[in-house]
């Protein structure tokens, strides 16, 4: 039995330890907001935060996690009021959306760190995530006005 | 089931038992644009209509949605004409019902262009019997009656009501066979931008895809699919495999039977499927690469096809191909005699009497789709019926097939549509989904198949690998006096007969050749005209070069010739539409004067799916390569309505245009996709997205056409145009990327 403290809730968990931590959020708990891609770590989709950093769970072994915070695109908010979710609704950026709680949680990431990236810093954080839809330009918007949204709300 | 509810299920779920949730209820739970909870008292008026007494108005989108807005858009249409308050609108993704909702399919730049009608009638027939129920109810005439946002007011006697309020009569009245509609002026949603009524379960990560669908008992299946076209299984030893947790099973299922007749969209890569099923993903993951598996080839094979047209035996050779084998035998093909699509005048005369003749050849490779979503479907099916889930953009083409493999009557069978993590084309072919439902009905359980990215990637249903060779003949004044294109591919070829520059050229020529392949294609994103884009605007724009032209003006004229006195017959584009593309681009981009002095600029235009679209790409080097900055399009694509939603789709396909134009290719050895995951498959990312797309669409009335794809071609024509600025050197083979990183290239 593995115990994983999710979203700041904890949860136990019977699987192999090999068992990536995505599939555990997917197929064990449901929380299917995470997104699989590739299982390669190569498209970002699967992105989550692991105490506060973010990290591709499609090569995590869900035994070394250990006890650090998980926190998935589900963890984000109650209300979509996260100040990154509010500027993606304000630019509508999503096509087909399935790679955008991916590039969310890469998003939020960058914006912890970071108070005000200029597009250089934004690409350089963003490029392991892949959008097949092209929404890059919206999404770079989007987390500009999510910086400025975080700094009003201070 | 709202959120709480899905997350309190999730922490009473916690310690590893698999989640049941009642995700159609999600579906239907927070498509909404302002309203929280559903009442549940509906009033059904029409089939996209629902209205309930306290005034909330449910409005059904028929097709599936891949990212194209749909949901938003069509909905919109229905609003429009019903008069109601767009934010009050509940929006819910309807049922697979192709009587009640018509065709259901997601393609050829469609969804918008065959509803645009039927909504607009629907939601002004359920107008007009709401009118009529107040006008009975209130005993006044029907012609006194106003409406605006659900509202109803007869001014002379200070009724008023809401659309609910009338709901229950206006439901026992009749549907109106003529009703009138909205003249564009009085359009007040349409063409208002409106945000996409999934956003919020978007960025929340709500479960929306078909690979999010869960069901209690639920099995996992995965298919371990020969490594290369050609092949078959030869034998298998599960031993290993079914000693793994979690297993349950290892199998072989025939997809097709022999002489199985096989409907238009059935394409299927390989017949003989070796099933893996079991608890989980990870553990079916795991399980499969302890399969001990041999493949053979396959030989030649026969598909017994029926679909469109008449029902035929089709050969698939048993070829391991591989790409170089591919591209010589391209170029042998392209040496013989080949079919003529079209002739104009005398094409020979006019080569054998030029004073120049312009020839150069053009290939691009297979592509993969790529959906960020890989392939899946849901199935359960028992001996009575069938409950099928999934991401498909035509259920309806794939429906009778699926009726046939399962021996079930159509009605017996739900197909419900999830959104779907893109399409771009490879959803429109549904094997995926009567394998999911073959492996159901095998294991008597309710099973969702997965791909993985490797599966899905190595599938096959690619883009074919096209080639043409354009030539142009030029008289001693440097005037164009013939045309002739002959284009072929494997296992198809792109040519577009009578498009432009037929029918400004007096004398035409196009032909067309094709190689069978066991390697399987299908649509992908403005199939045929993805490629006709990128080399005959390549062509075009040399050709303005050498007879000393502005490529801009060289296409203006040619425009004015074949609007002004056509040549030859059936010519498919309206030459005033695409001239008017060109214009607004040239205008928008300050063709003349780049607002940047470093750009190099390229442009190109493109009519398909009755749209027509114009790019202007700006160029500069960064960190030594070169990078499109700025993109200015045009594009007309009749009425927009929702504008903002518009031009985030056009930004999308020039991404994606260039991203193909500088990375995308699938190449084969000896049958084997050599790429098979996104570490070999380069795609576009962030950093080579450029600074601004800049989108103007030209204003007219118009009934709307395409806009899924028409923006997509010109932008591969574009950027070769703009990297021949760049690098002085004129490209002819995509992908382009490879070229430009050796120095030499520059």
């Amino acid at each position: 039995m593995i115990t994983l403290n999710i979203n700041n809730k904890p949860y136990n968990v019977n699987v192999s330890p090999d068992t990536p931590l995505l599939w555990v959020l997917r197929d064990t708990l449901g929380l299917v907001g995470t997104k699989y891609g590739c299982g390669m770590a190569q498209c970002g989709a699967c992105t989550v935060h692991l105490d506060g950093t973010a990290t591709r769970s499609c090569l995590l072994p869900v035994s070394a996690v250990g006890k650090m915070k998980i926190t998935t695109i589900e963890g984000l908010s109650q209300k979509q009021d996260h100040p990154v979710q509010q500027a993606w609704l304000e630019l509508d950026v999503a096509q087909c959306g399935y790679c955008q709680s991916g590039q969310i949680m890469s998003a939020v990431a960058l914006l912890k760190q970071n108070k005000a990236p200029s597009d250089a810093d934004i690409d350089a954080a963003m490029a392991g995530n892949i959008c097949r839809c092209g929404t890059y330009l919206r999404i770079r918007e989007a987390i500009h006005r999510a910086a400025e949204l975080q700094r009003k709300k201070g | 089931m709202n959120r709480r509810s899905f997350l309190k299920s999730s922490t009473l779920a916690g310690g590893g038992l698999m989640l049941s949730f009642t995700w159609l209820s999600a579906f239907k739970s927070a498509g909404t644009t302002g309203i929280a909870d559903l009442p549940g008292d509906w009033v059904e008026i029409n089939g996209y209509i629902k209205i309930t007494p306290d005034n909330t108005i449910k409005i059904l989108n028929p097709n599936p949605e891949f990212g194209q807005n749909v949901m938003t858009s069509l909905p919109m249409i229905v609003a429009e004409e019903l008069d109601a308050d767009w934010k009050k609108v509940v929006v819910e993704m309807g049922p697979h019902d192709s009587v009640k909702l018509g065709p259901q399919f997601t393609g050829g730049s469609n969804s918008v262009r065959m509803y645009w009608r039927p909504l607009r009638q629907a939601g002004a027939a359920a107008r007009h019997m709401l009118v009529e129920a107040a006008a009975q109810t209130w005993s006044v005439p029907v012609e006194e009656i106003t409406t605006k946002g659900g509202m109803l007011y007869h001014e002379k006697s200070g009724k008023s009501g809401t659309y609910g309020s009338m709901a229950t009569k206006a439901a026992t009245l009749a549907v109106p066979k003529d009703v009138k509609l909205k003249d564009s002026k009085q359009f007040k949603v349409i063409r208002s931008a409106q945000k996409n009524v999934e956003g919020a379960k978007i960025v929340s990560g709500k479960p929306l895809f078909g690979l999010d669908y869960q069901q209690k008992g639920m099995l996992i299946a995965m298919i371990h699919h020969p490594p290369g076209f050609g092949m078959k299984l030869k034998s298998y030893d599960a031993t290993a495999a079914l000693k793994m947790p979690g297993i349950r099973d290892v199998f072989t299922q025939k997809l097709y039977e022999d002489g199985f007749e096989q409907g238009g969209f059935d394409t299927r890569s390989f017949n003989d499927l070796l099933v893996v099923v079991g608890n989980t993903t990870w553990e079916v993951m795991q399980a499969r690469k302890q399969l001990k598996v041999e493949w053979e080839p396959a030989g030649e094979t026969k598909d017994t096809m029926g679909g469109r047209g008449q029902k035929r035996e089709v050969v698939v050779p048993g070829t391991l191909e591989s790409t170089a084998d591919q591209l010589k035998k391209m170029q042998e093909y392209a040496a013989k005699p080949a079919q003529q699509l079209r002739k104009d005048g005398d094409p020979e005369t006019a080569f054998k009497n030029a004073a120049q003749i312009i020839e150069r050849t053009y290939t691009a490779p297979f592509l993969a789709h790529n959906c960020m979503e890989p392939m899946n479907f849901f199935a359960h099916v028992t001996d009575e019926k069938a409950l099928v889930a999934g991401p498909l953009q035509a259920p309806g083409w794939s429906e009778p097939t699926l009726a046939k493999l399962l021996n079930l009557p159509a009605d017996k069978i739900e197909i419900q549509m999830t959104r779907m993590g893109g399409g771009f084309g490879r959803r429109a072919y549904g094997q995926y989904m009567f394998e999911a439902a073959l492996i159901s009905k095998k294991v008597k359980a309710p099973v969702k198949l997965v791909y993985t990215r490797e599966d899905d990637m190595t599938y096959g249903i690619y883009r074919p690998m096209y080639t043409a060779t354009y030539r142009a003949a030029l008289d001693a004044n440097k005037k164009l006096i013939g045309f002739h294109v002959k284009g072929g591919g494997i296992p198809e070829h792109a040519i577009h007969a009578n498009r432009f520059p037929a029918g400004a050229v007096d004398n035409y020529l196009a032909e067309g050749w094709q190689i069978p392949s066991n390697i399987t294609i299908g649509a992908f994103r403005a199939p045929r005209s993805n490629f006709n884009a990128a080399a005959e605007q390549s062509f075009l724009d040399e050709l303005a070069e050498a007879m000393g032209k502005d490529p801009i003006d060289f296409r203006l004229k040619l425009l004015q010739r074949a609007k002004e006195a056509p040549v030859g017959r059936n010519n498919e584009y309206d030459a005033a539409r695409y001239a008017e593309v060109l214009r607004l681009v040239k205008e928008k981009s300050g063709w003349g004067k780049p607002e940047n002095a470093q750009y190099s600029r390229g442009v190109a235009a493109y009519f398909c799916h009755a749209s027509y679209a114009a790019h202007v790409v700006d160029i500069v080097m960064k960190e030594g390569k070169p990078y499109v900055e700025k993109v200015t399009s045009a594009v007309d694509c009749g009425i927009v309505v929702n504008p903002d939603a518009a031009a985030n789709m056009v930004q999308g396909a020039v991404v994606d245009g260039i991203g193909n134009a500088f990375y995308g290719g699938l190449t084969h050895k000896d049958g084997v996709p050599v790429q098979n995951n996104f570490h070999t498959y380069r795609m576009i990312r962030m950093p080579e997205a450029p600074k601004k797309v800049e989108v103007h669409f030209v204003q007219n009335d118009i009934d709307p056409t395409g806009l899924g794809e028409p923006p997509f071609p010109p932008v591969f024509g574009a950027v070769a145009n703009a990297l021949y600025k760049a690098a002085s050197k004129r490209l002819y083979q995509q992908p382009y990327a490879p070229q430009l990183e050796t120095p030499k290239a520059f």
